[in-house]
């Protein structure tokens, strides 16, 4: 009877074993910090690029929606993006959009925005970095699209494909 | 004797060595957070531009006087799990914890009753 | 051409394989002793088709032969005829004919040098190695054949990653590979025993030469990984327990605890089924290890380009080994007699078995724990250093312990004389840790008792040395043991001692530091064959002993394939290493520094030699006996 019972549990576990190794052949999902969207963003202060004002989260809680976009002009990512931007920025929905410069010179941030056209109704900028921690950022650029009382409603890794600019529209209507 | 010479070769071979810098701490928790866009390395290890920046956030928060566990959970609640190598006790990971002791026990109870199966054989 | 040569030679393969299995299958049927001479002059023809059709491999490698994908993809002409061939193994399909090569080879060995055994089980064993060969070649020809053509012919080949161009790395998966793959044998001898019912003293006598190979090339293939990630990673670490690391270290367990129960099965004819087990259980760990290596289900630093479709067949092998060899186990099984004195070295060699299994299960568990939960659950977590520090550390304590006691055992004359004498060892491992103690303030609990204990199995097996001149039989397990004790000293040591710092500096500035001062002297550049460097000369100025040191590590932008790899400049002395590490900041004109100073870690690599060192010494003696 004591070596049934072992033989049956033995060989569950080995079935149990294959078949976790067999899933997980299947699902091979990337690593990704969804887990963020439904909390606040934490409070942050970051100086304009224009005129050195302090934006904040407190600034943002004006909006019905705001889009934070990490981005910057040595980001070659960030140029495919930008006319979902800019999209977003001619709609008539009640939606702001925040450009924190990640890592980047003031003078190649102003020309890369005049060549590319101007989105953002907010830049400012992140000099070493820290703040994007701040946001669980890992890599640019990156989206967070808050609501009014500042609640992550979607996180974006990369840039902004099509499907992607859909549902924000979807969420802001 | 053979005792005092192998004290005295050991007392000159440690002799060299020195205490440690003063920024071990900080090693230390960069050594526990994972690069999150390198191939499996940590932070300490990496040279990535993610690292960098991270390093930064965690000497400001050790300068401002935060222990290295509200490091870590600051930086779990931004980024997962994931990011520290020392998986935390919780209810996802009391397996991982419990069964390596588990087994152990189990070792243990097994080799137990072979040795006393061995004895009640010697005695028969 | 070469291609063609290569694919008929593994059909040949493929075709000797299914021979072999039904001529012996047929032989068993045939009531004498003698197997027939055909089987021999078979498995003779199968070693040779197999062997040259590695070289073919290297041929094309050597010649530059871009019509096979493999060579395309993992060579190029320009590099030096040494990594030429390195990259025979050096990539996935490559690698994998080298493990063909080493079952095969280990089949016909296994026969020949098994004349005295059994004949029904040296055929069922030759019969169950060659359903593994036929298992591999089949995943090679379907999935991933080293000589797959490309047409039209590139003229000119990718190249290889230039972290894999350098001498060690080069022999690294040949030796773990015949630790790895070695021990399918004596899987498939654990079936052929349990079928032909050939078992106990004999049965061990016959697996243990095999299993002593197998692990001290385990053993060499480790440590030589461990010393080429020190000298080329530029992370100033040996270990990272990475689960492709830990992929290696799981047979080695098994291996090591098989070691010693094969000797307990030799000269007390009992645990049988527990060898059996950890026979089958060995192989077992080195597929799935590969299964996990290869197949893309592992985040890590160390995988191979990943393929799911090469998961799916290993996976199933797998299945397939796991099940047949549970099957037969459960069916062929009889109640074991334990019969040895609990006061024996057998119970000392049952414990350092529990500790084996027990740290096999535990880097088990924290390398597939976080698969499970992901599959399972969706969320993921991490699992590195910090926990199995944390969980294998206290256990090496009292493993130590046992390690040095153990085999004193069975000469106890005098239970009270061998009391007295442990005290005194013990008391002078106590104030040699008290030096250490006085010289650093203090330093972790566990590294404290790590030390004492390791001192004092040191100083144990020095004694027992002295004693043991005469018993030349003694002679592997004090070398072993005491590369073991040592291992586990320097790498205390090591651990809590090493000083490691970390900071960013231009070109003309000082870091000072408690007992360094680290000028950044200046940055050159300079054109290679194949790559830039880019190379910053620093002068180290040791402040508490005056003393001045010069070390330029590199950063190397390669052009083919497009690579950055970081070059650590590196001192190694009898007490230290000082290591160095530079990378560029982007956008900045700061470089951050890694500076180290790693007592010991010479005498960590020896150590580990030292280990493997006994294993040799076993099995030399045994050449000489025999």
């Amino acid at each position: 009877m004591k070596i049934n019972f072992s033989k049956i549990i033995i060989f569950s576990f080995v079935v149990f074993l294959i078949s976790v190794f067999w899933m997980g052949l299947k699902n091979n999902n990337n690593y990704n910090t969804k887990n963020l969207t439904g909390s606040e963003i934490s409070s942050f202060k970051l100086p304009s690029i224009y005129n050195g004002d302090i934006i904040s989260d407190e600034t943002l809680k004006q909006n019905q929606f705001t889009l934070i976009n990490f981005f910057a002009s040595w980001c070659a990512p960030c140029r495919l993006e930008h006319k979902y931007l800019i999209k977003l920025a001619n709609h008539n929905k009640d939606i702001k959009i925040l450009g924190i410069n990640f890592k980047d010179k003031k003078k190649n941030v102003i020309n890369f925005l005049n060549e590319l056209d101007d989105p953002y109704d907010y830049v400012v900028e992140d000099q070493d970095g820290k703040t994007s921690i701040l946001f669980g950022i890992y890599g640019i650029p990156e989206t967070i699209l808050i609501n009014k009382e500042l609640i992550i409603i979607k996180k974006i890794v990369g840039p902004i494909d099509k499907k992607q600019f859909e549902e924000i529209l979807n969420f802001i209507q | 004797m053979i005792l005092k010479k192998i004290l005295i070769i050991y007392f000159l071979l440690i002799f060299p060595l020195q205490s440690n810098e003063v920024n071990q701490e900080l090693i230390e928790i960069y050594k526990n957070l994972r690069c999150l866009i390198c191939q499996g390395q940590s932070v300490a290890d990496s040279n990535s531009d993610f690292a960098t920046t991270l390093k930064l956030v965690v000497q400001d928060q050790v300068e401002e006087g935060k222990t290295k566990k509200e490091i870590y959970d600051f930086l779990i609640s931004k980024y997962g799990e994931w990011i520290v190598y020392q998986p935390p006790l919780n209810k996802n990971n009391f397996l991982l914890w419990f069964l390596p002791y588990f087994i152990l026990a189990l070792g243990g109870l097994i080799i137990f009753i072979i040795i006393r199966k061995s004895n009640n054989n010697k005695a028969n | 051409m070469l291609s063609n040569i290569g694919s008929t030679l593994i059909f040949c393969i493929l075709s000797l394989s299914i021979l072999i299995i039904y001529n012996s299958y047929v032989d068993i049927k045939i009531k004498n002793q003698l197997i027939k001479k055909s089987i021999y002059n078979l498995s003779l023809l199968q070693t040779t088709a197999t062997v040259m059709s590695f070289f073919t491999l290297v041929a094309g490698f050597i010649f530059s032969d871009f019509s096979i994908v493999n060579v395309y993809e993992n060579s190029h002409s320009d590099k030096p005829l040494f990594y030429k061939v390195a990259g025979t193994w050096g990539n996935h399909e490559g690698s994998l004919l080298l493990w063909i090569n080493i079952l095969v080879l280990f089949s016909y060995l296994f026969l020949i040098y098994n004349l005295k055994h059994n004949k029904k089980f040296r055929l069922y064993t030759l019969i169950f190695q060659n359903f593994l060969i036929i298992g591999f070649v089949i995943f090679l020809l379907l999935n991933s054949n080293p000589f797959s053509l490309i047409y039209p012919v590139p003229s000119e080949g990718l190249g290889l990653n230039p972290i894999l161009q350098d001498p060690a790395l080069a022999i690294h998966p040949p030796l773990l590979y015949v630790g790895f793959v070695g021990c399918s044998i004596y899987f498939s001898a654990a079936i052929g025993s349990m079928l032909s019912e050939y078992n106990g003293k004999r049965f061990a006598l016959s697996i243990k030469p095999w299993v002593q190979i197998s692990w001290v090339f385990q053993t060499l293939g480790i440590t030589v990984g461990s010393i080429w990630a020190y000298y080329e990673l530029g992370w100033g670490g040996f270990w990272f327990w990475d689960p492709v690391e830990n992929a290696s270290l799981l047979p080695w367990f098994a291996i090591s605890a098989l070691m010693h129960s094969v000797m307990v099965l030799e000269k007390r004819n009992t645990l049988y089924e527990w060898v059996i087990i950890l026979c089958l259980l060995t192989f077992i760990l080195s597929v799935m290890g590969t299964f996990l290596v290869r197949s893309g289900i592992l985040n890590s630093v160390h995988t191979f380009a990943s393929d799911p479709s090469r998961g799916l067949y290993i996976l199933i092998f797998l299945s397939l080994m796991i099940f047949t060899s549970l099957i037969i186990f459960f069916k062929k099984r009889k109640k074991d007699e334990y019969n040895f004195n609990p006061n024996s070295k057998e119970t000392f060699i049952l414990a350092n078995n529990w500790f084996m299994i027990f740290f096999l299960v535990t880097v088990l568990i924290g390398t597939l724990y976080p698969i499970f939960l992901d599959v399972l659950t969706n969320i993921k977590v991490s699992v590195g250093p910090p926990f199995y520090n944390i969980v294998i550390i206290p256990f090496v304590i009292p493993f130590l312990l046992l390690m040095a006691i153990g085999p004193q055992i069975s000469w106890i004359n005098s239970k009270k004389n061998y009391l007295l004498k442990t005290i005194y060892i013990l008391g002078g491992a106590l104030v040699i840790n008290l030096f250490l103690f006085y010289f650093f303030g203090s330093y972790g609990f566990y590294s404290n008792l790590i030390l004492i204990i390791a001192t004092f199995l040191i100083l144990h097996l020095i004694i027992d040395v002295k004693k043991s001149l005469k018993k030349k039989f003694e002679y592997p397990r004090i070398v072993s043991h005491l590369g073991f004790g040592f291992l586990v000293f320097f790498i205390g040591i090591n651990y809590q001692h090493s000083v490691e710092t970390d900071f960013n500096l231009r070109v003309g500035e000082t870091q000072k530091l408690n007992n360094y001062e680290i000028f950044f002297e200046n940055i050159k550049i300079e054109k290679n064959k194949n790559y830039k460097s880019v190379i910053g000369d620093f002068k180290i100025i040791d402040l508490k002993k005056n003393y001045v040191q010069y070390l330029s590590p590199e950063i190397r932008i390669y052009a083919k394939p497009e690579t950055l790899t970081y070059e650590a400049a590196i001192k190694s002395r009898i007490n230290s290493d000082l290591y160095l590490t530079m990378s560029n900041i982007s956008r900045s004109d700061f470089y951050n520094i890694k500076f180290q100073n790693k007592p010991f870690m010479i005498w960590i690599w020896i150590s580990a030699l030292m280990i493997a060192l006994g294993g040799v010494l076993q099995l030399m003696l045994k050449k000489n006996e025999n």
